[in-house]
């Protein structure tokens, strides 16, 4: 499912260059559930973001599904996120004037489906995730949990290869958290591959799978005995 | 892009952020809106002072000079000064070989004359005169004919009046050709009437050159000339040698600058020319360039309103919203709110113009007549917002495309 080989990843701050990620490998098949751990600065998001193709790897190998994600175009790249990828963020990130089913409906407008079609599979995602009834809030009348909730539906609807999420409880309380995790081990069940970047302990022992990164290297990559809800 | 277009959420997108912040949206379009008003208004004036300035001139020779005699105030050759030089047919020839760029030359005679029919009477101008005058100075007739080369000729005793005769003289719907007018106790029919305009010289009748010579005893004089100069021939020139080869045959002093009268329409003409163009100009220039403002406002707006969206885009990308998706987006909104506002500001500089016309383009003081824009012009303008739109909502969707996903999601 994925493959990365020897992935290197620097930033430039001025003058000096910030070397984040010093020969990363790594390979998900498919079905796992991964959480990735690290400290701040580690290199777990950069990880994360270079994974989501939302950033460029500066050498080692990338392979997605069997597609070498390299040099894209930033058409191409939105293309790949669009149909390999599902995004949920520690901030949900979901749009603010739109309600629950237009963002849940979002990422198949950009695939260009018709609007019936959109609302459909938009409304079946939502009811997947319980939020039938709210399917015409907006986000700022929905909990937190709700909203991620909202933003895992989002994730889901382009029924992508790949569910990243990036602290997906890092702004919800132990029992919401909870709650989250629990759907998310829910749809791992059903074979979606997940991946998830945590830096808390409990999160990371409710997946299959734990890679340590510190310093921008692997410490640490091994199976585990899944935490189930 | 056509489908973009027609779909339902484009335009659900773009009245989303739009409505966002009202305020903002119309203070954004007033720029425009204001700028098109004024293109429209003030070329619907200039056009409209235009108009009033060539119903005034009719269709009249516009590069035509009036000569006449008036009296010497210098000695010469042995004539002491306060001589009246007079104009004499047979000058005619001689001017027109010795004057280059001459298209009409054209004598006239006139004078106050009582007019009688029946019971009705009263004093008009009247004037001798050719064929010819219809092409330098063009009648409006309404009925009949003007005087043709056989009345010349045969020394007809027919007339042409004015409108202002016409109403003086008969009923309301009385036919007046064919009938009967006294002229200074003499019999004329009537063969046509005309519509007095504003620079009409020389009288609410016309009689035959020739006719006039014998009934007035004139001889071999003339009241004045009048010249016509061929295209591409100074007007000014003209007026200048004409009244020389006039002064030697009268044996006028050069300098003296008296003994002939004119009046050079083509000079007073080229004078309003040359204001109406510069009204034209600063219309344009005031116009075009208000416009650009309102456009940069609009774009100004929108720079911030992608820069406060940051976060909204990178959300869109990372779901999958391609970089042309997301500019295509930004600059239909900026021709949108271009076009609406430029629809908005031709309809009420329409209004302005229709208020202009109803308040000044009445009557025959009017200070301008048909305030109006050509069609093409609205046209023109209107393709001149979108490109300008276009290109001014290019800006902002470049940059709202070149911040990377990423830093945009972090963006809080």
């Amino acid at each position: 499912m994925l493959k990365i080989n020897n992935l290197h990843k620097s930033y430039k701050m001025g003058d000096s260059s910030l070397h984040v990620l010093k020969g990363i490998d790594l390979h998900v098949d498919k079905g796992e559930m991964v959480a990735i751990m690290g400290s701040s600065g580690s290199g777990k998001s950069t990880l994360l973001n270079i994974i989501g193709i939302l950033d460029e790897l500066d050498s080692g190998e990338y392979t997605l599904d069997g597609i070498e994600i390299k040099d894209l175009t930033e058409k191409k790249a939105a293309q790949y996120r669009n149909k390999f990828l599902g995004f949920v963020f520690q901030s949900f990130n979901l749009i603010n004037f739109k309600n629950a089913l237009e963002n849940v409906a979002l990422p198949l407008y950009y695939q260009g489906q018709k609007r019936k079609e959109r609302q459909e599979k938009a409304m079946f995602h939502l009811e997947k995730v319980g939020l039938a009834d709210w399917s015409t809030h907006l986000p700022n009348e929905l909990s937190g949990g709700q909203k991620q909730r909202v933003a895992i539906a989002r994730a889901l609807a382009a029924e992508p290869k790949l569910l990243l999420a990036d602290e997906p409880t890092g702004a919800l309380d132990s029992a919401t958290s909870h709650e989250i995790m629990q759907f998310l081990q829910q749809l791992n069940d059903e074979g979606k591959t997940i991946l998830i970047v945590t830096h808390e302990e409990d999160i990371s022992l409710m997946c299959k799978r734990i890679v340590r990164l510190k310093d921008g290297v692997i410490m640490e990559d091994k199976k585990i005995k899944q935490n189930r809800l | 892009m056509f489908k973009f277009l027609i779909d339902k959420d484009t335009w659900q997108e773009l009245r989303e952020s739009l409505t966002k912040n009202k305020l903002r949206t119309v203070i954004t379009m007033i720029g425009v809106w204001w700028g098109i008003l004024l293109l429209i208004g003030l070329l619907g004036s200039a056009k409209g002072i235009e108009n009033k300035f060539s119903v005034q001139f009719g269709d009249y020779a516009t590069n035509s000079v009036f000569i006449w005699g008036q009296s010497t105030s210098k000695a010469f050759k042995g004539y002491q000064e306060g001589r009246r030089p007079r104009l004499k047919f047979s000058h005619l020839e001689k001017i027109k070989n010795q004057v280059k760029g001459i298209k009409f030359l054209l004598p006239r005679n006139a004078r106050d004359v009582q007019v009688v029919r029946g019971v009705q009477y009263d004093n008009f101008g009247l004037s001798g005169d050719f064929p010819l005058l219809d092409q330098i100075q063009k009648k409006n007739l309404i009925s009949g004919r003007f005087i043709n080369q056989l009345d010349v000729e045969d020394n007809k005793k027919v007339a042409v009046i004015s409108d202002d005769v016409y109403k003086q003289l008969f009923d309301i719907d009385e036919k007046a050709i064919g009938e009967f007018i006294k002229i200074n106790e003499i019999n004329y029919k009537v063969i046509g009437v005309f519509e007095q305009g504003d620079f009409d010289f020389g009288g609410e009748l016309h009689i035959p050159f020739t006719t006039f010579q014998n009934v007035y005893n004139q001889g071999d004089n003339i009241g004045w000339i009048t010249v016509t100069g061929e295209d591409g021939y100074n007007i000014r020139q003209i007026e200048n040698d004409v009244k020389l080869v006039l002064k030697n045959l009268n044996y006028v002093h050069p300098d003296d600058n008296r003994a002939f009268g004119s009046f050079n329409l083509g000079e007073l003409f080229e004078r309003f020319e040359g204001f109406l163009m510069g009204m034209q100009f600063l219309t344009w220039f005031v116009g075009i360039a208000t416009l650009i403002a309102g456009v940069f406002a609009i774009g100004n707006i929108l720079l911030i309103t992608v820069k406060e969206r940051t976060k909204e885009i990178g959300i869109r990308r990372a779901i999958g919203a391609t970089p042309f998706e997301i500019k295509r987006q930004i600059v239909l909104e900026s021709i949108f709110l271009t076009i609406i506002a430029g629809i908005f500001g031709i309809i009420s500089g329409g209004w302005i113009l229709i208020a202009m016309d109803s308040a000044f383009g009445n009557g025959p003081d009017s200070v301008l007549i048909n305030a109006s824009v050509p069609i093409l012009v609205v046209f023109i303008s209107v393709i001149i917002l979108v490109v300008f739109g276009t290109l001014i909502g290019l800006i902002p969707a470049n940059r709202a495309t070149s911040i990377k996903p990423i830093d945009a999601l972090r963006e809080e």
